[in-house]
Order: C-alpha cells, then structure tokens, then sequence
C-alpha cells in the first residue's frame, strides 16, 4: 500500500516532448516509474524515450490505460492540459509548473470538481512512493523506503525533511509535495487524511508556510482523527516580514490564522508536535514513534 | 504587483467605475496647471492634493491635503511634493525614515457642495484562498480601517461569494446595494459601480481591489475616491500595458537589481545574509538563523540553477548590505549537484575578490561529500557543514 501513486500506476508526461518534460521523463523512467507514454499535441504516433506520443490525453486513456499524469506544460497552457486530464478520466494529476495566474486556477479547480479526479498541485515538486514510482522532479535517492508520510508546501524543504527522517533510521511511504500557489488541488488536510488512512504509514510529516489557513484546517481533522498517528509539524517563515506578500484586505478573510507563530500555536493545540527549528524534524518524529512504544 | 492610485483610477475607468477625477504632477507648476484644469473640467471648487506612493495611510501622515485656493494648493503641493512621507506602511513604519514622495495626484473634491449629505462605504474584491471564488466584502462603515471594522462590529462586513463559473450574478450587485441600504438613483449606481468593478478586476488578473472610501455623494452618485489595486503577478504576460506601469521607485533598488538576474531576494534587516535554492527551504533557513542567534538579513531564492554566475550575483546583492556579518548558503542538490554548486562558490569566491564576513557552505544532496571536499581543499576562509544543525552550530559559533 501507499497513496496516490505505486508501481502499477500508468502515468502519462502531459508537455513530455520539450526539455523540462524530457529531462523529468527520463529521470522518471531511470527511477524505474511506469511511464506508459506522453502528451504532446501534434506529435501524436511519434516515439520518444522509447514511448509512444499522443495527440491527447483521452488518446493515451484509451489506448494505454493511463490513469496518472504529470505536467510539465508553461503556465499560458497548464490550465487547459489540467482540464484536458480531468475531463479524459486521469484520477491523479500532478502539475509541476509554477506561475500559473490565480484566476486561472480559481476556474480550473470549479471544472475539474466534476470529476472524480485530484490535482496535486500546481508548483510542486510532485509525489513520490519510494521503491515504485517518483512522479515529480525529487531527488529520488533522499526518499528511501518507510512507514512516515510526509506532506508539504515546499520543494527542497521536502528533500530536508526526508533526508532527516532517514538518516533518523525511519523512511518514506509516500511524500506529497501540495504546492505554494494559493489554490492547490488538493490541500494539506486532504493529503494528510490519505496518508492517516494509509495501513502502511505510521506516523506524518506536515510542513507549511505562512499565509492561509491549510495548516489549521489539517489541525483540525488530526485532532478529529483523535490524533491516530503521530503528526510532526513545522512552519516556515517564522521570521518572515509581515506584508511582503499577503493583501491588506487579505488578511479579513485570513483571520489572524496567517503567521507562522498562529500555525504553530493551533496545531500544538490540536495535539501535533510542533519544531521550533527545522533542523529537528527526523529526530522528533523518532522519539515521538520511541514513546509511544 | 501594486499601481498607484492613479493608475488604479485610470484604469477602472476605462470599465466604467466612476471615479474621483484628477490630474498628475511631478512639479508645483504642473500641479497649478492640474488644478486650472480640473476645475474646468468637473467645476470643482477646491482640489485634493494626494501624494502618490504604494502605501496606506498616507492622510494620517500628511500626504493628503484639500486645498482651498490656489495659494493652498501651491503651498501643498510643496509641502507634500519631496516629503519623507512615514504611514504605518512604509519602511519602518510611523518611526521609519518614510518614503520619498515623488509625485502627486491634483484631484476634485468629490465630497462637495454637501459635505454633511455624503456617506462613505468599503468595498473590497479579492480571491478567497479557502473557498477557492473571488468574493466581494463591502461595508457601510467606509474610511476606516476594514480589519478594525470586522473585528469590533462584524455584523456591517458583508460578502458576495462569485460563482467562478457563471461570474458575478445580477442578483449579487443588487444585494451589495440593498445592504448598504441604498434607493432610487443611488441603488442604480452601485448596482452599475459593483457589475463593472467585478468586471475590471476578472479583466486586469487583479489580485485586490480596495475601494476605500467609495462615496456616496449628496446628489445620488457613488464614486471611487481612492483605490489599492494589486495585480497577479503571474498573469503580467496578458497584461503588457500594467506591466509597463511598474514603478521602480517604490521597490528597493537592490531587490530590482535582484529580480533582473532572475533572484527571488527581500531585503530585511538582520545580520545574517543567507542564499538558499527554493523557497520554503529559504524561510526555513531565515528561522534557523534565528533560532541561532542572528537575524536574517534576507531571504534569497537562487532557485534551480545555482550555478558560479548565479552564485556570484547573488554573493554580490547579499554583500551590499552592510549589516551582514556572516552568510549562510544552504543548498539542497537534487538534481543540481553539490560538487557543481561548490565549483560555483569557489570560482565566485575568486571573482568577487575579497569577501569581508565569514562564510557558512552547508551543501546537503546529490554529491554532498564531494562538494564538501570541494569547499574544504579551496584553501578559503569557509565552513563547510553537511547536516542543518552543523550550519547552525557554526552560526552560534562565529555570532557568539
């Protein structure tokens, strides 16, 4: 077991002929991830990477099976080819690109509501279930094999994270990196309940970052949970300046939730065990598991 | 990205929002002429002297002047046109050395002949993160800060959540005006002022609208005084002609720098300056200076590709403050790899010359031990750390 991807996923590279979808594809494969083709409009019936090319996402559904996509499109475009996934029936789509405009994703996420599909992202680093698929552009030699689930805002704190948690003796079962945009399709608390319902998890990494309320949200349902597993939590931007990037009318809406110090306050609350330095993320998760046994 | 209120203005009217009408100048002289014409064109009696910078608060700090006449308006415009302006937004806030006012608007006063007739509103438009919908907030109690108004009577913040798919409905544009408790000519024009407002701000990829105060004047018409439009900066690429209303002035000048080599850097005002590739990494590294002691001095993203030239601009932009007394880079090889990123740190040691503060190299990924190695047979005067916690040891170590 893991969540979101395993080796029998069939996943397809959405922008897989250009260089950013090229390079990922073939560290994708390399990993040993089953890539069953990509999508490149107008390249159909070609092959690259020695997997076939198609004309559209539907056409790689129905003559590959795939039910997994990962996008490597410009933002001008993702917002369709996300669109594109969802309506062709991909259950799990994982959009890398960074910068797509907010309103863009404001429409995508009421489209792609109507089906049952889950957007990971956009501006993540993806997901990765060691030892059978990294769907994403990690280093998949951090991530090596174990019981903690690991959730996150970020890219290379993600790549932190895990490498402490290994080096702490514990591993990966699957890490999901959500993305920083504003709108991400799938937020922190739903990623962590897939990873609390997960058999094969024994304990959560969630790290966050200022500005939103996902964090307070995910709190809430850990403790909903009657904190299940063991939930480790940090939040970067302690000391980030107030302003830089939050509206003023933003923060109506926000509530005080927004800071770094408010996160970890009610998460603390709701019975995670927040660290205060993001040095300490392995080595908490390892004595909280020691503890409890 | 944020406009000025002129900017703003003139953009929103374009949509039909009507707004309180106003001139620019950079001079007295050119404020005198945008006062002889703004007078002929909307009759105005007295003229509103606004100083023209990207912050808030700018009347409490005397940056917003009626004047009466002529003489007042030169005087004003003087006075304003060159000021330190200090508001709770600008750097340092009210204590701060301010922000240098460099232009001002010369507009009409939108409040006359019935001063005691007018009413003024809050009417915001923004994306809610939560329900994932723009959502419009709107209030009768206007000209005052929003955040107060919320907090001390909750039940005059009112909002219109905006189906993403069908947009703003009619129906919605008649709730704000009946809420406000509006009738007759005035109802019509809120319901026209909130239609085209929703329009402009799904039109221009804003990010915000403030429109704060919106005026209910005595003879029936609503008018934007003044705006705060923030525009989404991933969606410039649509938007060639806001793009070219950036105004460099009102960022700091090494951020600019910054964000032409392609570094994500703010500037604050701690000791320790730092580098770091991708951005969550970044503020968890701001903290851990903290948390050791120092105070960060910036946050910088040198993002994928850390290599030497990369390296070496940001070393340069880091060092222009004089505040920094240590920097600590902090890279993640994933697929960059530590031994390039240290070649890089090396070669740019050489080529920016003497570099005056010590340096923290923490290098954990991809080849970590060879960029270690790298770094420490450079014979320069750097520390070499693999683990976080080393790097914060080191840091302790050198601030102590």
């Amino acid at each position: 077991m893991s969540v979101l991807v395993n080796k029998n996923s069939k996943i397809i590279v959405q922008g897989f002929t250009g260089n950013e979808g090229t390079f990922h594809a073939e560290q994708m494969i390399e990993y040993g991830t089953n890539i069953v083709g990509g999508v490149t409009p107008g390249k159909g019936g070609q092959t690259h990477l020695g997997k076939p090319v198609y004309n559209s996402v539907k056409e790689a559904v129905i003559k590959a099976g795939a039910d997994t996509s990962i996008l490597f499109v410009p933002p001008k475009f993702a917002p369709d080819a996300i669109m594109e996934a969802a309506e062709a029936g991909i259950k799990v789509i994982i959009c890398i690109t960074e910068g797509i405009p907010v309103q863009d994703m404001v429409k995508v996420k009421a489209y792609i509501d109507k089906f049952d599909t889950r957007l990971i992202g956009p501006n993540c680093p993806g997901v990765i279930t060691p030892d059978e698929a990294k769907v994403g552009i990690m280093p998949g030699f951090v991530f090596k094999k174990g019981k903690i689930g690991l959730v996150s805002k970020s890219g290379t704190l993600t790549y932190e994270a895990a490498d402490q948690l290994v080096r702490a003796g514990l591993g990966i079962s699957t890490a999901i990196g959500i993305g920083g945009d504003p709108i991400v399709g799938t937020p922190t608390k739903e990623a962590v309940e897939l990873l609390m319902n997960d058999p094969e998890t024994e304990g959560i990494v969630m790290i966050g970052e200022i500005g939103g309320n996902y964090e307070a949200k995910a709190a809430e349902y850990i403790k909903s949970t009657g904190n299940k597993k063991p939930v480790v939590g940090f939040i970067a931007g302690q000391t980030a300046p107030k302003g830089r990037t939050m509206g003023h009318a933003g923060a109506i809406v926000g509530g005080a939730d927004d800071t770094a110090e408010a996160k970890m306050r009610i998460m603390a609350e709701h019975g995670i065990h927040v660290v205060q330095s993001p040095a300490d993320i392995g080595e908490t998760m390892r004595k909280v598991l020691m503890d409890m046994k | 990205m944020n406009l000025h209120e002129y900017q703003g203005k003139e953009l929103l009217s374009k949509y039909g929002v009507a707004i309180q009408r106003g001139k620019l100048a950079h001079t007295i002289e050119e404020a005198v002429k945008a006062f002889e014409e703004i007078q002929k064109e909307t009759g105005t009696e007295f003229g509103v002297v606004k100083a023209q910078i990207h912050a808030g608060g700018r009347g409490k700090g005397g940056g917003v002047k009626l004047a009466k006449n002529m003489s007042e308006l030169k005087e004003y415009s003087g006075n304003i046109l060159g000021m330190m302006l200090k508001t709770p937004q600008t750097p340092g806030g009210v204590d701060g050395p301010g922000k240098l006012v460099k232009k001002v608007l010369i507009a009409e006063d939108s409040y006359a002949p019935d001063f005691e007739k007018n009413k003024e509103y809050y009417v915001s438009i923004l994306m809610d993160r939560e329900k994932k919908q723009n959502v419009i907030i709107y209030s009768t109690k206007g000209g005052m800060n929003i955040e107060e108004v919320a907090e001390e009577t909750p039940h005059l913040v009112h909002k219109e959540y905006v189906d993403p798919e069908l947009g703003l409905l009619p129906f919605q544009a008649r709730n704000v005006a009946f809420n406000l408790g509006l009738s007759g000519k005035a109802f019509k024009e809120m319901n026209a002022f909130i239609s085209n407002l929703y329009k402009a701000f799904i039109d221009m990829d804003a990010s915000l609208f403030e429109i704060n105060p919106c005026l209910h004047t005595g003879d029936d018409r609503i008018v934007a005084v003044d705006c705060k439009v923030s525009i989404d900066d991933n969606a410039l690429f649509r938007h060639p002609d806001i793009e070219a209303m950036r105004d460099t002035d009102e960022e700091d000048p090494t951020e600019v720098e910054a964000k032409s080599y392609g570094l994500n850097y703010v500037n604050l005002d701690g000791n320790v300056g730092c580098m770091v590739n991708g951005a969550g990494l970044a503020m968890a590294t701001m903290d851990i200076i903290k948390l050791s002691g120092g105070s960060p001095a910036n946050f910088l993203d040198v993002g994928g590709t850390a290599d030497a030239t990369r390296v070496e601009q940001a070393f340069r932009i880091i060092l222009k403050d004089p505040n920094v007394k240590a920097i600590l880079v902090n890279i993640f090889g994933g697929i960059v790899r530590c031994d390039r990123v240290a070649q890089g740190i090396v070669d740019a040691y050489k080529n920016v010359g003497n570099i005056p503060v010590p340096i923290i190299v923490r290098l954990q990924g991809t080849n970590a031990d060879l960029g270690k190695k790298l770094i420490d047979e450079s014979g320069l005067q750097v520390h070499s750390a693999i683990q976080l916690q080393e790097a914060a040891d080191i840091i302790k170590r050198i601030l102590g």
